[in-house]
């Protein structure tokens, strides 16, 4: 029993996660994908930041710490999982005045638990040799014979996917997008597999014609040595140009119901919404400022204008759900 | 008609030559033992002859069939021996009846039930027949190994040490039914062994072994009363080197008094001429002799005579007498005629 | 509770270390309850994961049945069974060979080929992708040397497929059981062989009536270890595109947020794996197929000719190349050309959590399989005999399913802990459990402690237990009994198990990527974050350290292996 009390006196003299100098970050996104803008909230704050990455489980391990968890903030890379935190009572209500001056409402949660930092568009991917019209596509074209055996995507599950599949049931109706997914099913040129890289690598090779991406990943491709050959055989399409708008995403930050370091967390989030943090995303990430002051990095904006389905992100995640199950009714995946 | 003929056989190992030009037959219907001390190589020449070696040269026949020669060298499968190990060597997977009907593959099922029956009948193992070999005792196993054996009407049976994992009470029981066996059925059997008993047991003839070469091969009676070398001598039991000198072709006289010698050597040109005899401890008689300088001053009961030791020469002589000597001082005489002399 | 902190802390110094840890046996009674603890912890996940089942049912468990449910248990029996076939296709003939046949180079394959072991699957699932897609060298070469145009010109093999899985899979996992049959082998008498040749049997027939079935443990064994491992895979099917159970596992979880339906998956799977290892016991219980080893130490050894050599030369040949030589001459292709980008101070440091993470789950894992297989020993009652069971139900459970077992008790015990702490005023300290690599480590001693049961289990099985009777008889308690009688015996099956659950734990990636702490990487993580993002280049250093830390263990394994 002496040993016994030993080990509990040692752990209850540990130190505290509580630090006046830190911050704790969950993340859903690469740690290295975030670094250099969290590099440059220590030097302007001098409040450290510590990561821990996991694209599974994070939620169930925040949910498991329960009031003890040393996370502050969490870093997601779409809105289902923002959704999914205050859905499942894991984060808090903030309310900051610089914040709020730099992210329009729409962008922030009713209750102040959550703002999306960037935005994402869905992007289609489309051959410059082989596809005929293609800044006039539409996600509803995908489903048209003319492109059997030339449509390349990642997993229909993908929370990318899903948030795509729901903004078509929004629009449609679930009997409509399920043959939609059906018809574009019976296009694949493959199975669902990889990343959005893999399916403009895909193109560039020549196995398919179309593909779905997030347009951030058309930056990175085009910024790395290895890989800019595949952007080069892709146009960059933003779909329903003609018509509502292409499909949005977000990536966003929540503070943690249990967080240590309230007041720290509120800095860093303030500080990704800054112009500074916002003009960083656009420029190293590719993504698209939520921040109205801020322009898009010239690369981004070199893509071109175009037109945002105005669909509130609340519906999307309304239809998330469906979304999911319709997937798996077609056995998309298989 | 010889079943075996081995001809200047000789075997290497790791390219070490281990036997060299060894010959040996054995006749049709003939138990013969090899015999000789531990790892002198006689289960490398069993295995030779099954065909289970590769640097092998000389010529074997079995049966009428050369199965080696210097282009011929007929696989193990071929060659219609059967092998019987210590270790019984039963294919622990596979039933009593399985084990036996294991050779037989090319009969038809029924075929091979009726042979089945038939070897279990010959053992009296009928009732076994669904056993795993590992719920038989060790004389069953090897019973069933025996059988397994036969089943595929080997032209001769190879025992490796076949009987040393029996306990010594059952032993010879075993033996002598399996001898019975072999006899009945006409087998004929190579038995390799380095226990004098079993190979008295067991065999016809028994051909000694030493380093890799055959120094004898004979009835046991021979081997035992007539050794050819005194390697031989030796080996088949203990005893005592003693000078004597040929006084005629049937006297000789020995330390402890004159002998009568009854083989088969013609003694009359080496008169004169020393020689040495082994005796063995049966072949003395002790008497109680006050005026001896001799003492026993060790001795042994052995059921059925005592075993006397004395000093003599810097020697111990060891004598099996009917009574006991210990501590009596005692009058040594030869009781044997003696059958060989080593000049 | 004291008697269990005593059998884990070393107290002594100067006694050898795994007997010091066993000084607390000095009775049964505390044998006993360090066994039962010892079972208890080991199966927690198991029993979380049941509690989270019991959760009342939700309609996504229904719906998943409805629509790809049976795909994905069609997809998981062929991957398993694919990939235990083509490894006894691959094992033991390879096992056969070095075991009982002598040829030239014969001693360098003997070691070479257990190499394979030290790649995880999914980084030669990464390297085989970059060498066989539409860009990779060899259909680049295809298209120059035939003049095709593009990719619907010909038919090419898909490494992305289910096949494509049970291959890789197969080229990683076979060493298991080339190791443990080729033991097997070893073991046998060479007079079986002998007896079925004089019987009319050719050296083939006998291969595959007598030393096969002989060996039939080892294979089973073996390619049961191969069977959940390939079942509980998640990165290389992921990465392959191939739905599996684990894949439905995952989905519920992490896509439906339905625990409590994947937690049930999750236990269909592991009950199915019982199901399967339970009808194998039954049907094998009346043969005995071990038998004395003791009596004849002569071993079967074929002398191939020179065709034969040649045959058996290039059939190892082939196999080291596939599953070894060519996916670590890619990772070093990439390593040298993209050193100055994947060389960093980190890179020592990540090398250093990942040796002592796996080292402590080596440890803890051999301490825990000695203390249930001891006791088992001691006194053979059910009770320590579902101990054993239970604490090696883990392998079958999927890593990322057994890092939330692990996470779910040890959160709860964190916060007991921090409440605790509250309650007598002081300041709580925080996640010292479920935030530690004390998580990872006891996740991985977890998921890999049926390695050392199963290798312990069987070494004890070849313990006479009359030396027990003679050590007990001589007035030794059965601490001394195991210290001075059964650990110098099964000393050889403790260390063989202690290493390859060392290399295991250096591959494992599921588990330190959920639990790991702030800033913390083992070097599957970081080969990972690299890879996942189509930077294989960058990844391929770390990747080339796992090899090599593999590496050294494994020639060790396979030397004492050699000298049984």
């Amino acid at each position: 029993m002496k040993l016994f009390s030993f080990i509990l006196l040692t752990i209850l003299s540990l130190p505290s996660f509580a630090k006046d100098d830190t911050v704790n970050i969950y993340s859903f996104r690469q740690a290295f994908l975030i670094e250099p803008i969290l590099q440059q909230f220590t030097e302007q704050t001098g409040i450290k930041t510590k990561v821990v990455f996991a694209e599974k489980g994070l939620i169930e391990r925040i949910k498991r710490e329960g009031r003890y968890s040393p996370a502050d903030v969490v870093l997601t890379s779409n809105f289902s999982k923002l959704l999914q935190l205050t859905d499942e009572n894991l984060t808090q209500a903030f309310n900051d005045a610089a914040v709020n001056a730099n992210i329009p409402a729409h962008f922030r949660d009713d209750n102040g638990h959550w703002v999306a930092l960037t935005k994402r568009i869905r992007n289609i991917y489309a051959a410059k040799d082989r596809v005929a019209a293609p800044f006039e596509l539409n996600y509803e074209d995908l489903a048209q014979a003319k492109f059997k055996g030339k449509i390349c995507t990642r997993s229909g599950k993908h929370p990318y996917n899903l948030g795509l599949v729901a903004s078509m049931i929004a629009h449609h109706g679930q009997a409509e997008t399920k043959a939609w997914l059906l018809a574009v099913k019976n296009n694949l040129a493959r199975k669902p597999q990889g990343n959005d890289r893999a399916q403009v690598k895909a193109i560039s090779e020549g196995l398919c014609d179309v593909s779905l991406g997030n347009s951030y990943y058309f930056g990175k491709m085009l910024t790395d040595p290895a890989q800019k050959a595949w952007a080069d055989a892709v146009h960059i399409v933003y779909p329903n140009q003609q018509n509502r708008g292409a499909h949005v995403n977000v990536s966003g930050a929540a503070i943690a119901k249990h967080a240590p370091n309230k007041q720290n967390a509120i800095k860093l989030i303030a500080f990704l919404a800054s112009e500074q943090a916002q003009q960083a995303y656009s420029l190293l990430n590719f993504e698209y400022p939520v921040n109205p002051q801020v322009k898009p990095a010239p690369m981004v904006a070199s893509w071109g204008e175009f037109k945002e389905d105005t669909l509130p992100l609340t519906q999307v995640a309304k239809n998330r759900p469906a979304a999911l199950k319709l997937i798996d009714e077609v056995k998309f995946d298989l | 008609m010889s079943v075996l003929s081995v001809n200047n056989l000789s075997v290497s190992y790791h390219d070490k030559q281990i036997i060299s030009g060894l010959n040996l037959q054995v006749q049709h219907g003939e138990i013969v033992a090899l015999f000789g001390a531990s790892g002198g190589g006689k289960s490398t020449i069993l295995k030779a002859i099954a065909g289970l070696l590769d640097q092998v040269s000389g010529e074997i026949h079995i049966g009428d069939k050369l199965v080696l020669s210097n282009n011929i060298n007929i696989a193990a499968e071929h060659r219609h021996t059967g092998l019987i190990f210590q270790d019984y060597a039963l294919f622990p997977h596979l039933t009593v009846a399985e084990n036996v009907a294991f050779g037989l593959h090319q009969l038809s099922r029924q075929q091979q039930q009726q042979k089945v029956t038939e070897m279990l009948t010959l053992i009296k193992m009928q009732e076994y027949a669904q056993h795993y070999p590992h719920q038989l005792s060790g004389g069953q196993q090897q019973r069933i190994a025996i059988v397994r054996a036969l089943a595929c009407e080997p032209t001769i049976l190879l025992f490796d040490e076949a009987f040393s994992n029996i306990d010594p009470q059952l032993r010879f029981e075993l033996i002598t039914d399996i001898r019975n066996l072999l006899k009945a059925q006409k087998i004929s059997a190579l038995f390799v062994t380095h226990n004098q008993d079993e190979a008295f047991a067991f065999c016809d003839r028994i051909a000694v072994i030493n380093q890799g070469r055959i120094e004898q091969v004979d009835t046991p009676e021979q081997l035992f009363s007539a050794p050819k070398t005194r390697y031989i001598a030796e080996f088949l039991g203990e005893g005592l080197w003693l000078q004597s000198q040929i006084q005629s072709n049937t006297l000789l006289q020995t330390p402890f008094g004159e002998a009568t010698y009854s083989g088969s050597q013609n003694l009359a040109e080496y008169v004169g001429e020393s020689a040495m005899i082994y005796l063995r401890p049966h072949q003395f008689t002790l008497t109680h002799d006050p005026h001896s300088q001799l003492q026993v001053h060790n001795e042994r009961f052995i059921g059925e005579c005592y075993e006397s030791v004395f000093q003599w020469q810097q020697q111990s002589i060891k004598v099996k007498s009917a009574e006991s000597f210990l501590h009596q001082t005692v009058k040594v005489e030869i009781n044997a005629k003696i059958s060989k002399v080593f000049i | 509770m004291s008697s269990f902190s005593q059998t884990n802390m070393p107290q002594q110094t100067g006694k050898p270390f795994i007997a010091s840890l066993f000084i607390g046996l000095k009775q049964l009674k505390h044998l006993h309850i360090s066994t039962f603890f010892i079972a208890l912890l080991f199966a927690t996940p198991l029993l979380s994961i049941a509690v989270e089942a019991l959760a009342p049912n939700s309609e996504t468990f229904a719906h998943i049945k409805q629509t790809v449910l049976a795909d994905y248990i069609v997809n998981t029996c062929i991957l398993a069974l694919g990939v235990s076939a083509l490894v006894i296709c691959i094992g033991v003939p390879l096992a056969w060979l070095i075991a009982v046949c002598d040829f030239r180079f014969k001693r360098f394959f003997q070691w070479a080929l257990v190499l394979p072991l030290a790649m995880p699957a999914y980084i030669v699932a990464y390297t085989y992708t970059d060498l066989l897609d539409y860009a990779g060298p060899i259909q680049v070469a295809l298209r120059d040397w035939f003049g095709w145009q593009s990719a619907s010109d010909y038919y090419f093999f898909d490494i992305r497929s289910l096949t494509g899985a049970i291959i890789v899979l197969a080229l990683v996992l076979y060493p298991y059981v080339y190791l443990m049959v080729r033991a097997g082998f070893l073991e046998q008498q060479a007079n079986l062989t002998h007896v079925a040749r004089t019987l009319g049997y050719s050296p083939l027939r006998s291969f595959f009536k007598i030393s096969i079935p002989v060996a039939r443990n080892a294979i089973i064994a073996s390619t049961a270890l191969v069977l959940m491992e390939s079942i509980a895979d998640f990165a290389t099917v992921k990465y392959f595109a191939v739905s599996t159970l684990t894949t439905a596992v995952y989905d519920t979880w992490l896509s439906y947020y339905d625990l409590a339906a994947a937690a049930k998956l999750s236990l269909i799977m592991v009950l199915g794996i019982f199901v399967l290892l339970y009808l194998e016991r039954i049907q094998n219980g009346q043969k005995q197929t071990h038998n004395d080893a003791k009596l004849s130490a002569q071993k079967l050894t074929y002398q191939l000719t020179k065709k034969q050599s040649i045959l058996a030369i290039g059939y190892c040949c082939l196999i080291l190349t596939i599953s070894f030589i060519i996916p670590l001459y890619i990772l070093s292709d990439y390593a040298i050309d993209y050193f100055s980008q994947a060389w960093n101070a980190d890179l020592f440091e990540i090398t250093l959590n990942s040796l002592i993470i796996a080292g402590l789950s080596a440890a803890i894992a051999i301490v825990a399989a000695l203390t249930l297989n001891f006791s088992l020993r001691v006194k053979p009652i059910k009770l320590h005999k579902t101990s054993l069971k239970l604490a090696s139900s883990g392998y079958a459970i999927p890593g990322t399913v057994m890092a939330i077992g692990v996470l779910i008790p040890l959160a709860f015990l964190d916060n007991q802990i921090n409440a605790l702490a509250d309650s007598l005023s002081l300041s709580p300290p925080g996640l010292v459990l479920s935030g530690s690599f004390i998580a990872i480590v006891l996740a991985h001693s977890i998921r890999f402690i049926a390695i050392a049961n199963k290798g312990i289990e069987a070494s004890y099985a070849k313990i006479s237990p009359s030396l027990d009777m003679v050590a007990k008889s001589m007035g030794q308690p059965n601490r001394k009994v195991f210290s001075k009688v059964h650990l110098p015996l099964i000393r050889k099956s403790v260390l063989v198990a202690g290493l390859l659950i060392f290399v295991e734990s250096m591959k494992e990636l599921p588990a330190a990527l959920l639990l790991r702490p702030f800033d913390f990487q083992t070097l599957p993580t970081h080969v990972f974050q690299y890879a996942s993002t189509e930077q294989l280049e960058i990844a391929a250093l770390g990747a080339i350290i796992i090899v090599i830390v593999g590496l050294v263990p494994l020639i060790i394994i396979n030397r004492s292996i050699e000298q049984h």
